[in-house]
């Protein structure tokens, strides 16, 4: 890693010749919301004054630029009772601007399911080694709680990151594409004062959180609660709607379709982005569901986040952004639905663990 | 090579075995392909049917039939109903293949009990391969096989070959016998008091639906067949066979990587498994 300084005026004009360069998204603002805050997603961007360099929360993750919602991952051409399968990994290179660490860490957690393993994914493969990532640090809104997530931070996933320390920026080069690009432009190397400054900002970022969940021993938690009454009392809740996956930037389980194209002549072989909160996610032929109720496909949800992948891969896939909670239209949130969990097993371990007294 | 394109077979002949079940033979086109085409007895493929779908099937065959692959299929659904409008000469695709298997190696000079209900017969025909092709490294082979009717019995045109060629101790049961049928009714539990079984030596295989799995199970349990030496294939709803979808996912456990093939102490320490 290579660490710079550089002020906001000459940050802006890299930024600029970067996406003009380049098929670019960034943060804007695409609507305002009830309480007339605005809304931002993740757009294609021409220009840095397409970009809302301070915008505070994508509605939905960058996940479904290196994802996509649906994806070809093969066509047949029918010809005379035979067929030929074309599968191309083609990914044109873009650029993604103003990842905040937590969308970064998500990245890395999804290149661990897609690229790791007995199958990694070419499809993914070829997405992410086009994909050049610039991270932006920011103040936590109130309920984000990547911090107990311990997600806050990151160390890797991106070419480049800056961040605010007042009138500039301090940068993390962590790739040599990133560090060419910048040679072209002024930057400086760190003074001790801009390292302090540095430390104050995370300090202040890691201050400024309101929301914690407890996540420690969430695993054994979830396996002991299996059976508790809690899940149904959020399934009743749930509608259903699978919006907390679309959302989330760790959610990426899918669907396998084929669809003939309208002349019979060849069709189309497609990933789709899934929920396992949707009524079919687990049914199989036959009819038969292994997760019938709202509550065991919720349940489901938070288990492969906090408990499953802890086991496998020694790590919780949720990154506490809070997307979901913020999306779901039942006010479903993991922070109330882990306290919901915990407090049941704390209280009910406080009253058959007998006092010293009374031994 | 088995992770996006399948490969391509020909589908070189189809055995009607019951009305809702046939046998596809599929012949891998590529003669490269077909050399390096190789399984394990309880493994499954990912059959692609173009323009329709992939389902999980697993692999009927003998582990040492290299020019063929048989497919026992019942029609089922969107896959499998386009598939049965397939002719022979028509060409499919598969990608695998995946999952686990079964130990045979490590059931020899053991007693092997294979236990199968209605369609799970599908996955036990390889290891009963298996075992004709090794026969001396096995002790006593029985085979129980249980279905609703007697019509719904599959390959009873090979039973007396399985009986009298390899050696293999075959019992049947139905659970509603029609006017025809001469033999046991009833669960297939039942016919565990037809015979001696020795727990300290006996490994068992068990497919069928998961009602099943319970009863014959604890039944064996009971019997004193160590749970890690009994054996189960479970079904889940696959997209992927490759841990990527989740759709097979079983608490941690994927079923398409971790099995399908678990031993049944695993199956009850997994929540929502059966
Ligand atoms: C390990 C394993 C081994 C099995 N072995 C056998 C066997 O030997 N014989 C047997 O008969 N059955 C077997 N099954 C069951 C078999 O997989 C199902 O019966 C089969 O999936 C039915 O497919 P279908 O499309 O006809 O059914 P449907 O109920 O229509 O669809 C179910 C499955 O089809 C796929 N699907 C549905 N819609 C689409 C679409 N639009 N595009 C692409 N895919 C789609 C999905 O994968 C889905 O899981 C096995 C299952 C497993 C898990
Ligand atoms: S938790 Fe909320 S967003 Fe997710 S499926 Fe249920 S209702 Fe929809
Ligand atoms: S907070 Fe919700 S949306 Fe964000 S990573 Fe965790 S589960 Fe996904
Ligand atoms: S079938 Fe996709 S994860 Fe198992």
């Amino acid at each position: 890693m290579i660490y710079k300084v550089i002020t906001k005026p000459e940050f802006r004009a890299f930024v600029d010749a970067l996406v003009r360069a380049n098929t670019s998204y960034g943060p804007r603002q695409v609507d305002t919301g009830r309480d007339c805050e605005p809304i931002y997603q993740f757009m294609p961007v021409s220009s840095a004054s397409d970009i809302a360099f301070d915008y505070t929360v994508t509605t939905s993750s960058a996940k479904h630029l290196i994802m996509p919602f649906r994806e070809e991952l093969s066509k047949f051409s029918f010809r005379d009772g035979d067929w030929d399968q074309e599968v191309h990994y083609n990914a044109p290179p873009i650029v993604l601007f103003g990842l905040r660490p937590c969308d970064i860490n998500a990245i890395n957690l999804l290149d661990e399911v897609m690229l790791k393993g007995a199958y990694p994914s070419p499809y993914y493969l070829a997405r992410r080694k086009n994909t050049f990532i610039i991270g932006m640090d920011h103040l936590p809104l109130p309920d984000c709680f990547c911090k107990s997530m311990n997600r806050h931070t990151t160390d890797h996933g991106f070419n480049l990151f800056a961040s605010d320390i007042g009138d500039r920026y301090f940068l993390s080069i962590n790739s040599s594409k990133a560090y060419n690009f910048l040679k072209e432009f002024e930057t400086a190397d760190p003074t001790e004062e801009d390292d302090c400054l540095l430390i104050e900002r995370r300090k202040l970022i890691k201050q400024s959180f309101k929301t914690n969940v407890e996540v420690t021993g969430l695993p054994m938690f979830l396996d002991l609660e299996f059976d508790s009454p809690i899940w149904e009392k959020w399934g009743d809740k749930c509608l259903n709607c699978g919006s907390c996956a679309m959302v989330c930037p760790t959610c990426y389980c899918y669907n396998v379709e084929e669809h003939f194209e309208t002349d019979l002549e060849s069709s189309s072989k497609q990933r789709r982005l899934y929920s396992c909160n949707l009524v079919d996610f687990a049914q199989v032929t036959g009819g038969h569901n292994f997760r019938p109720r709202n509550g065991d496909r919720l349940k489901y949800r938070y288990y492969h986040h906090y408990r499953g992948f802890a086991v496998n891969d020694n790590q919780q896939i949720c990154v506490g952004c809070n997307r979901c909670g913020r999306t779901c239209l039942a006010s479903i949130n993991p922070k109330d639905v882990i306290n919901d969990l915990r407090l049941e097993k704390e209280s009910c371990m406080t009253c058959v663990s007998p006092s010293p007294e009374k031994i | 090579m088995v992770t996006d394109h399948g490969y391509k077979c020909r589908i070189t002949n189809i055995v009607p075995l019951s009305e809702h079940e046939r046998l596809f033979q599929l012949r891998i086109v590529d003669p490269r392909e077909r050399e390096l085409f190789a399984f394990r007895p309880g493994q499954f493929l990912m059959l692609e049917v173009p323009g329709y779908g992939e389902a999980p099937i697993s692999i009927s065959s003998a582990t040492s039939n290299r020019e063929f692959i048989e497919l026992c299929i019942r029609k089922a659904g969107h896959v499998t109903s386009a598939l049965y409008e397939a002719r022979p000469g028509a060409f499919v695709a598969v990608r695998g293949p995946f999952g686990t298997s079964f130990p045979m190696e490590s059931m020899q000079d053991s007693d092997v009990l294979l236990i199968a209900g209605g369609l799970g017969i599908a996955p036990l025909r390889a290891p009963l391969y298996w075992i004709k092709d090794h026969r001396d490294h096995y002790r006593n082979v029985r085979f129980l096989y249980g279905a609703k009717e007697a019509s719904q019995l599959l390959f009873t045109y090979q039973f007396e070959e399985w009986k009298t060629v390899s050696h293999i101790d075959l019992h049947t049961i139905v659970e509603k016998p029609d006017g025809q049928w001469r033999g046991h009714t009833g669960m297939i539990t039942s016919l565990f008091d037809d015979i001696a079984i020795d727990p300290k030596n006996t490994w068992a295989i068990v497919c069928g639906p998961p009602v099943m799995f319970k009863s014959v199970c604890t039944h064996l349990d009971k019997l004193g067949i160590p749970m890690n030496r009994m054996f189960v294939s479970l079904e889940r709803r696959m997209h992927c066979g490759m841990g990527k979808c989740c759709r097979c996912m079983v608490g941690s456990t994927f079923t398409c990587l971790d099995g399908p093939v678990f031993d049944y102490w695993s199956v009850i320490n997994l929540k929502e498994a059966i």
